[in-house]
Parts: C-alpha cells; sequence; structure tokens
C-alpha cells in the first residue's frame, strides 16, 4: 500500500432534494477522508454513493442542496472556493469518469478534439502541443492506432473504447484525485479488466487518489485498498478491501451472502432482510 | 432418454439485406432437455440475444431448424406456440408499458388468446411471483425494480408456458434484488417443471441457475459444457478461460502476460 497522506478529507456531508412529499435526505452525515490509494465506495442504488462522489465537486445541481463542515483538498477547504475557482479544480486537479461514454461524449465532436480541449482550457498549451499529447494519452490507456481513433466521432468506437478515451481526456491535466462513478459497469468483463488495469497502472506510476464507486462488491474487494460500505446514505461500515469477507455489519454480510458464486453452489441465494435500525443508527467516520 | 423441449440446428441469422447484410448467429446448436435450464454466456455482440429473439419469433430473418418438442417451426408463429414459450426481457423499466396498470399488463396475454377466467388468473400469478393482491392496480412507476420484474415474469407466466426465454432478467437489478428474482425462478421452475433457456453475461449467475451452459463469440458456440466443468475450471477455449478469470475479480497479473 501507498504512503498515508491525505488528499481530501469530507466531514459531515449532507445532500438534500426537496420534493413535493419533503426533503429526501441522499446523503446524510458521512466522513471520510482519502489519501494516495484505491478506495472504493459501494452500495446499492439509492445508498447515496453517486451523490458522495459528485458532491465532492460540488456538481449537485439545484434544487439538490449539499453542506458539509469542510471538503479539504490539498489543505483548502473547496466549500470556501467561488465557483470560478471551482472550475479551476474540476477536471484539473480532481477529474471524474462517469458511467456511460455514450453520454458524456459530445456526439458530434471529434473524440480529438473533445480530448484536446480538456487539455488546452487547464494548461494553455498551443494546439500541436495539445494534439500531440492527446494521442501520447491515447496510447496511455492501450488505444492501438490513436491516429485514427483521435479523427473519429464517439458513435465510431465501442464502449470499451469510449470509456477509454474517457479516462485519457480525465488523466491528461494530471489530476491527483479520480473519481471514478460505475467507470466499467457498461462494458463486458474482459473489456472491464482491461480498463481496470490501465486505471491501476495510473495510480500507482502517478501517485493519484482514487475513489472508485461501484455496486460490485467482488470488484471492489479485488480492486482497491480501502473499502465504504454506504446504506440509506450514510457509511455503515469501512474496512481494508482484503478483509471484506469478514465484513461485521449484518447489511455487508447481506449483500456478500446474496451474490452467487461460481466455486460454491447453493440450493438458493441468501434474501436481505433490510432493518430499519440501518437507516438510523450514526454513521461510521471513515478516516481510514 | 427424456425429450428434448428444445432444439436449435445449424442456426444463422442475418441482419440487413444486400451487402449490408450482417451474420449475427453462425451456425449455431444446442438443444435443452424437457425441466433443463440451459444458459447461453458471452459479452455483448456475441449473438446470445439474437438466438432468443429468433426463437421467441421477434426476429424472421433466419435460417436453419428450430423445434419445439420436436415439431419444427415456420417463420410465421402460430398461437399455441406462444402458449408454450414466453419470453422475460433484460430491462423491467422498458418492457412494461408505463401506463398499464399491473393489471392489465397481466390480462392481456389471456384476451389475446381469449381465455376466460382472466381476474383468478391474474390473482394466482400475483401470489405466485410473491406480490399479493395489493399490486393489482398499480402503476409500473409505482414499483420498484424488482418488483417491476416479478410483474414481467408474472406475465410470462400467464399462458401457463412449459419454456421460458430468459434474457438477462437481473442484470438490471441489485445484488439483494437479484437473489430474490433468481430465488423465484427456481421456486417457479421447480413447481411448474418449466424449463429455462437463459442468457447472460454473468457466468456466477449461470453457474446458480444452469445446469449446462454454451459459450458463444462472434455469433458461434465457442464451447459446450456442463457447469460441474465450468466450476473445476476445465474449460478448453482460451476465451471461455478469460471470461471465467474476469469474473473471479479483479487480478493485477492477469494482463501481465498478455502485455509482455
Amino acid at each position: 500500500m501507498i504512503e498515508k497522506e491525505t488528499l481530501l478529507s469530507v466531514e459531515d456531508l449532507w445532500v438534500r432534494f426537496p420534493t413535493r412529499n419533503g426533503v429526501v435526505e441522499a446523503v446524510r452525515g458521512i466522513s471520510f477522508a482519502v489519501g494516495r490509494e484505491r478506495v472504493g465506495i459501494v452500495g446499492e442504488s439509492g445508498s447515496g454513493k453517486s451523490m458522495t462522489g459528485r458532491s465532492i465537486l460540488r456538481l449537485i445541481r439545484p434544487p439538490g442542496e449539499m453542506t458539509a463542515k469542510e471538503i479539504t483538498f490539498k489543505g483548502e477547504n473547496l466549500l470556501d472556493y467561488s465557483e470560478k475557482q471551482m472550475r479551476s479544480v474540476r477536471g484539473h486537479k480532481i477529474s471524474m469518469v462517469m458511467q456511460d461514454p455514450k453520454f458524456s461524449l459530445n456526439p458530434v465532436m471529434k473524440v480529438g478534439k473533445q480530448i484536446s480541449e480538456a487539455y488546452r482550457l487547464h494548461s494553455g498549451a498551443s494546439r500541436g502541443q495539445a494534439k500531440r499529447k492527446a494521442i501520447e494519452m491515447l496510447e496511455a490507456v492501450q488505444i492501438r492506432d490513436a491516429e485514427r481513433v483521435y479523427n473519429s466521432y464517439p458513435h465510431e468506437v465501442s464502449g470499451g473504447m469510449g470509456q477509454r478515451i474517457m479516462i485519457a481526456m480525465m488523466l491528461i491535466p494530471d489530476p491527483d484525485l479520480l473519481i471514478a462513478d460505475e467507470p466499467t459497469s457498461a462494458l463486458d468483463v474482459t473489456v472491464q479488466m482491461r480498463v481496470l488495469a490501465i486505471m491501476d497502472k495510473l495510480v500507482k506510476d502517478r501517485g493519484m487518489g482514487l475513489i472508485f464507486i461501484s455496486h460490485d462488491l467482488h470488484l471492489v474487494s479485488s480492486f482497491c485498498d480501502r473499502v465504504i460500505i454506504m446504506y440509506g446514505g450514510k457509511i455503515v461500515e469501512t474496512c481494508k478491501a482484503s478483509e471484506l469477507h469478514n465484513a461485521k455489519h449484518p447489511y455487508t454480510r447481506g449483500l456478500l451472502a446474496a451474490l452467487p458464486q461460481i466455486d460454491e453452489p447453493k440450493k438458493s441465494l441468501a434474501v436481505l432482510d433490510r432493518d430499519q435500525a440501518w437507516r438510523d443508527q450514526e454513521s461510521v467516520v471513515a478516516y481510514d | 432418454m427424456q425429450r428434448r423441449a428444445l432444439e436449435i440446428a445449424n442456426l444463422n441469422v442475418y441482419f440487413g439485406e444486400g451487402e449490408e447484410t450482417f451474420q449475427a448467429v453462425n451456425d449455431v446448436s444446442f438443444s435443452v432437455e424437457k425441466g433443463g435450464s440451459y444458459g447461453l454466456v458471452g459479452e455483448s455482440g456475441s449473438g446470445k440475444s439474437t438466438v432468443l429473439r429468433a426463437i421467441s419469433g421477434l426476429i424472421d430473418d433466419w435460417d436453419g431448424q428450430i423445434s419445439v418438442d420436436g415439431t419444427p417451426l415456420q417463420t410465421k408463429r402460430d398461437k399455441a406456440f406462444y402458449r408454450k414459450i414466453q419470453m422475460v426481457f433484460q430491462d423491467p423499466y422498458a418492457s412494461l408499458h408505463p401506463r398499464h396498470t399491473v393489471d392489465r399488463i397481466l390480462s392481456e396475454p389471456l384476451k389475446l388468446h381469449g381465455i376466460k377466467d382472466i381476474e383468478n388468473r391474474v390473482l394466482t400469478v400475483l401470489d405466485d411471483v410473491g406480490l399479493g393482491k395489493s399490486f393489482r392496480f398499480r402503476y409500473p412507476h409505482q414499483l420498484s425494480g424488482g418488483q417491476r420484474q416479478r410483474v414481467a415474469v408474472a406475465r410470462s407466466l400467464m399462458l401457463e408456458p412449459d419454456i421460458l426465454l430468459l434474457d438477462e432478467p437481473t442484470s438490471a437489478l441489485d445484488v439483494s434484488v437479484q437473489a430474490e428474482i433468481l430465488n423465484l425462478l427456481s421456486d417457479l421452475r421447480k413447481e411448474r417443471n418449466l424449463t429455462y433457456l437463459m442468457v447472460t453475461h454473468d457466468l456466477a449467475v449461470v453457474a446458480h441457475m444452469c445446469d449446462e451452459i454454451a459459450v458463444m463469440s462472434h455469433g458461434k458456440v465457442v464451447e459446450v459444457m456442463s457447469v460441474e466443468q465450468m466450476r473445476n475450471s476445465e474449460p478448453k477455449e482460451a476465451y471461455t478461460r478469460e471470461l471465467l478469470m474476469a469474473s473471479k475479480g479483479y487480478d493485477p497479473e492477469f494482463f501481465a502476460a498478455e502485455d509482455a
């Protein structure tokens, strides 16, 4: 594991959405920290994991509302930043990769232009430099024939390729922290493994921090250093990824038991019995 | 010997015409025994769902032979066929009419087939899939993903078919909900002596649900094996081994050899 240095620290984060039937609390007072390591946030749909990722970049759209005591990134409180200052953080120091490349790439703009635009915006490099850098980056995410892909439109590339393009785009400004929200869920397993291997290598080589948001317990426990398990907007448990199979919280245990296993045939799968108490108990602090 | 519920021989499926023709399924053959559960595994674009769609009659442009209970099918299907075979689709958010109540969704197949006794059948099936009669007059948007998939399963059972075609029935659901639906499907198979043909990309799901599997890649069946063989990691094809390893989680060593 990489030595401890806190990159990001979040304290008492809340995300609320006012609706006709009262306020929905998507995230309810969670605190966690991320160093130069791979932290997985796992949970089912509606657990608040994606909202947590978006909150860090202050990307919650109104009428949604986000509050926190502090979100400290490299010693500075992002909550004090103006919208303009935030724009220099987004993509530059903290990047985000979303689930589906189909919706994150501009369909009417060539791939290469989108990547070099991301770079030029943050570095002020010339067109030529940006193009060279973009092609270099496409090669870094193991796209063969990078020149051709540079001149393609998003519909001309496959899903796995699209996701690699997204990752290239997010990594080109050399961020300190990458937030990946289900980055491989839309991909086939074998492609998924390739994309993960690329991210793994980049984290190691660049000493980047990674927040990996996923619903897949198997994947997170095998890929990350540390796991945060969310339920009902709170953190119910946190542990080393390698210790996940020894998880103590009944929710985590329930999730693990509900997974079909290739090598352990079962007559029927365990069904999760949700306990109201899980929603009410205090959120676990996940600083390390 | 048990009779075959479903027999596919030299199936080819085409999309497009003339020079644009694309062959999505190429010379696929396999058979499912009565009361058996057969899995078709593969990645996107491998043609696995296309096989199901050809069987169910959603695609016309195929050749080869598809036999149900020993009777070869024609391109045009009759009503009796649909009382024998029904399909459950992947995404319960897309497969249920958003403006029809559960009651209307479930009675439609009965009306189409001129079956009386609608109310009783709807109530029985709702019970069988673990929803109960309180769900009868709800709309799909008032249901969770798991409840929707239960409705979709219920609809497929309305005509009391022998064979269910399951197209990734749980891939849109959370793991805890997936467990519920898989259990439901296993129970129904036992109670009603159903035959399943299940398409999925998830090897763990196939291992849990099926007895035998066919691995597809680029429109062809590359390997047929029993679940036992898969469990003991005895696949012969490199592609199957890769799938199997990938499904066991991330392994940094996995691509080390390949990249070198």
